[in-house]
């Protein structure tokens, strides 16, 4: 018995238009005749056109999409080799320096992780370019996808591999066969979180960023320094509305999945 | 063999793209500038042997954590860095936990779906929320003009290039990570428990100071720490919002590295962040732990 | 009325002039289409032990609950000392309830959840604590006043709910299912503890329960209820010799059942036809039946005599084959079939420890039990 009142219902309501009004603000200001971004000045999809045309936006978009792409990929392998050590790699020596390496970049601020990747490139003599980003990047976003992998793991029955090395397997070929299958859902989250702190990250980029690797958050935050402009605004749009309908999907997808494995238990139960 | 492999890849990885660019940073900040390529010294000149190695450390000292004490630049930044963080995490406390609480409460079937609205910010883009907030809050944008038109004001609020700005900025991005740790302890309450209290004679209000609000604690702590921490190293923000006139941390790192191009003060200035950050974090992780114990 | 009730002393409901302390009238609770209380009406009097049983989703809970306040009637009244409570809130009404969870505070330590009420009242600061050590003692809880509910056991939290519902001294404590969360030996133990405690504290318990063996224990009258109805209240031993209708004969304790016709013979004594080529079975019926009305004939298992050869004493007796047997320790269970295929259970005592076992798988039996010792229900 939850009493929901009109208390609740106003700070919901708040809340939320706290958190999408600026958004929507946004989307619809991509569409102003305008270049000045305050004024309306009738609908007009001409920033769209604008955007789609310029050159070092669209190459920037994929510098960002290549970053991204790459370092989730390494973040996931490496991030769930290091959830399974954490996890099920019983004691070995540096164990606490391991879980410590795991967790402080989570708690670092960028400035510093930033800073001091840029050091360790210079001190060795690494140009900076796409390959200096894409490993800052997969070293970060590493951590995150540990902790996601870590947490399924640690909640996730040892009889079953136990079971799988009774039968016969290897320890690889129960990792492979047994723990994967059920570990992949969070892989697969650990993979998206990966992707999108990439796509979204400025300070890190920044710092080791060379000069001929601009990513679209640099481009962006250069841009917006200058004040708003409106094929800013048409970016942004396009880029919350492919995030809002990912997320959409995603859940939708587990949802049915969800569904679909409780229709079948039903049928199984009245078999 | 293959067990060996699997710790020992990511554990090299972190050493060297983790703990080493640290140790090359606590390096470079007992170092002094000079106008060079890399611009500091002392180098590590290895094919001098054992003579350049003890060369190498005798030339080391504090000589810009000194620096960074006497110009009040430094130490005003942190202070201001922290007290921008400490008032920006109670005021995202003050809105976000009305919020949880009403997602709490709200009818279960609804509850995935408030979840789902809570987090798809986080996945939108940082920067772009930012940015979303500089049309709203500039001297002619749509906070300025609705307040204009409707009479409340006759001359515009100067609100951007304000520490205002940054508080709202702050709690903008932020609010999901307060609301989260609260709603999760409060959608574990027993509804019984505060019946019980009813039936015990509390009023409801008295009720909620004397059992939802103890309980929730721990999840309340929990997110003032996930605010408050990245708060105080953050640069986006008040790089975009805050302007000229406020002073934070991350900012001064930025501006002493990009602009000033002197990397041993802008070592040592990491080197303090850190030192700051490691206070809170110790206490979020005994938090985290008690909770672990307890629940 | 009384003839069955040794113990006469209290009996409050027998007593016209006894006003009682609570009164349900008409009362009807609905929760969108579902109606949870349907038109019911029930008294409980002061120092009761009353049992509110029936199976989940009864509307025993709601009805406890509409007690504590927690839900308001959607028709009827609910008076308490004659006044009706449909505007006070749960925190002005002088009940407490346990809850079936206990709902300990779980940031507060065993006194300051018994003291939580206390502070709450108009009881002066300096009188708090020897109350609060006053319940600790009566719950025997004495050395754990300073732990938490999580560092004491399930047996000990229920006694710290027990003693924080009391602790106000209401004029009534609700009991939701109190000892559903222990095991069965602790379960009995605690029942007479409740018992002694209530004895002790004179307060009215209203006691919601599924467990028929634990409302026999406590209880001095029991509301059997069923889909929002009272369906009879009565003392445990009336419930259990004179059920009103099949459901709570059914319900309270093992019973057989026998499908048949009434045909009477005039002074009660009925005759029940019940199957071809069988002799009816004769009765007691608690009013003249016309001939022909559809009853069951309901008769325990331990009124049942088993034996190898026809008994002349018994006015009723039926052949049968041993089906199953059921060693319980102090009985045995015997399963007889009947020639119409009809399994009638049958108890007999095992008060010798080394005897040949009378009876065993295939014997065929006779059945036999007076003409009082069962009843003729028509509900």
């Amino acid at each position: 018995m939850r009493r929901f009142t009109w208390f609740n219902a106003t700070a919901l309501t708040f809340g939320f238009a706290f958190l999408y009004l600026p958004m929507l603000i946004l989307i619809t200001y991509s569409f102003n005749e305008s270049r000045l971004v305050t004024v309306w000045a009738g609908f007009s999809t001409k920033w769209y056109g604008v955007l789609l045309h310029d050159k070092a936006f669209l190459s920037a978009a994929w510098i960002t999409l290549k970053v991204a792409v790459m370092s989730s990929t390494f973040a996931a392998i490496l991030g769930t080799m290091a959830a399974y050590a954490l996890v099920r790699g019983g004691r070995f020596r540096g164990r606490t320096l391991f879980s410590g390496m795991i967790y402080a970049p989570l708690v670092m601020p960028d400035v510093i992780t930033g800073l001091s990747l840029l050091l360790l490139f210079i001190a060795i003599g690494m140009d900076r370019g796409v390959t200096t980003i894409v490993l800052a990047h997969t070293t970060f976003s590493m951590c995150f996808v540990s902790v996601v992998v870590s947490s399924r793991l640690a909640t996730f029955d040892q009889s079953l591999e136990e079971a799988a090395l009774d039968l016969g397997c290897t320890p690889f070929d129960a990792f492979r066969s047994v723990t994967l299958p059920i570990i992949a859902p969070a892989v697969i989250s650990g993979w998206l979180l990966a992707f999108t702190l990439s796509l979204d990250d400025l300070v890190i980029s920044s710092f080791t960023t060379g000069p001929s690797s601009t990513t679209l958050p640099i481009k962006i935050y250069s841009a917006v320094r200058l004040g708003v402009s409106p094929e800013i605004n048409a970016l942004s749009s396009i880029m919350i509305l492919i995030v809002t309908v990912g997320v959409i999907a995603a859940s939708l997808v587990s949802k049915r999945s969800i569904a679909l494995q409780k229709a079948d238990e039903q049928k199984a139960l009245q078999q | 063999m293959r067990r060996k492999l699997l710790i020992a890849i990511p554990y090299f990885w972190l050493l060297v793209l983790f703990l080493v660019p640290f140790l090359i940073v606590l390096k470079i900040s007992l170092s002094d500038t000079a106008i060079a390529r890399p611009p500091y010294t002392p180098t590590l000149d290895l094919s001098l042997g054992w003579a350049g190695v003890k060369d190498f450390f005798s030339q080391l000292d504090m000589e810009n954590f000194t620096f960074l004490t006497e110009d009040a630049l430094y130490w005003k930044a942190y202070l201001s860095s922290l007290e921008i963080a400490l008032v920006a995490t109670l005021a995202t406390l003050i809105v976000g936990f009305p919020i949880a609480y009403g997602m709490a409460k709200a009818p279960s079937e609804w509850r995935p779906t408030l979840m789902m609205l809570i987090i798809l910010p986080f996945w939108t883009s940082f920067l772009i929320r930012i940015y979303a907030w500089i049309g709203i809050l500039s001297n002619e944008g749509y906070l300025n003009q609705i307040l204009l038109w409707s009479g409340i004001i006759d001359e515009p609020l100067k609100i951007i290039n304000t520490t205002m700005a940054v508080y709202i900025g702050i709690v903008y991005t932020y609010l999901p990570f307060m609301i989260l740790p609260i709603y999760a302890t409060l959608e574990k309450l027993d509804e019984s428990l505060l019946e019980a209290a009813e039936d015990l004679g509390c009023s409801r209000l008295s009720a909620f100071w004397l059992v939802t609000l103890p309980l929730a604690k721990p999840g309340i702590i929990a997110g003032c720490f996930l605010v408050f921490i990245p708060a105080i190293g953050e640069f986006v923000i008040p790089s975009l919002l805050g302007g000229s006139q406020t002073l934070m941390i991350g900012k001064v790192l930025w501006e002493e590295f990009f602009s000033n191009r002197d990397w041993p003060v802008a070592s040592a200035v990491a080197v303090i962040l850190l030192l700051i950050l490691v206070i809170p974090i110790i206490l979020f992780q005994r938090n985290e732990q008690k909770n672990r114990e307890e629940g | 009325m009384n003839d069955n009730n040794g113990n006469t002393d209290f009996a409050p409901w027998e007593d016209p002039a006894e006003k009682p302390l609570i009164e349900f009238r008409n009362v009807t609770k609905r929760f969108g289409d579902f109606t949870a209380i349907d038109d019911l009406s029930i008294n409980i009097y002061d120092k009761e032990f009353y049992a509110l049983l029936g199976p989940s989703g009864c509307g025993k809970t709601t009805l406890m609950r509409m007690l504590a306040g927690f839900e308001t009637p959607t028709e009827g009244q609910i008076l308490l000392d004659g006044q009706d409570m449909a505007a006070v809130p749960p925190n002005k009404r002088p009940t407490n309830m346990m809850f079936q969870s206990y709902a300990l505070f779980p940031h507060l330590s065993v006194a300051e959840n018994i003291a939580f009420g206390l502070k709450r009242s108009d009881m002066p600061k300096s009188e708090i604590a020897g109350r609060v050590d006053e319940m600790l003692r009566l719950t025997r809880l004495e050395q754990f006043g300073k732990r938490k509910p999580h560092q004491i056991s399930g047996g000990q939290r229920q006694r710290v709910a027990l003693a924080r519902s009391l602790a106000k001294a209401p004029k009534l404590l609700l009991l939701d299912e109190p000892l559903g969360a222990l095991d069965k030996k602790l379960r009995q133990d605690t029942q007479f503890e409740l018992m002694d405690i209530q004895e002790k504290t004179g307060t009215t318990f209203v006691i919601v329960t599924h467990d028929q063996e634990e409302a026999m224990t406590v209880a001095s009258r029991i509301a059997v209820m069923d889909a929002g109805r009272i369906i009879q209240v009565a003392t445990p031993d009336r419930l259990y010799e004179n059920p009103n209708s099949v459901y709570v004969a059914d319900f309270i304790g093992e019973i057989n059942l026998i499908e048949g016709k009434a045909e009477p013979l005039g002074d009660k004594l009925t005759e029940i036809h019940w199957a071809e080529g069988e002799a009816p079975i004769i009765g007691t019926a608690p009013a003249d039946l016309a001939k022909g009305t559809a009853c069951h004939f309901a008769i325990r298992p331990e009124k049942v005599a088993i034996s190898s050869e026809r008994p002349e004493t018994h006015a009723n007796a039926v052949q049968g084959q041993v089906h199953d047997i059921a060693y319980l320790g102090n009985i045995s269970t015997y399963h007889v079939k009947l020639k119409n295929g009809q399994i009638i259970k049958a108890q007999a005592a095992n008060n010798r420890r080394l005897s040949r076992r009378n009876f065993t798988w295939e014997d065929p039996v006779w059945l036999s039990w007076t003409d009082t010792a069962g009843v003729i229900l028509t509900q």
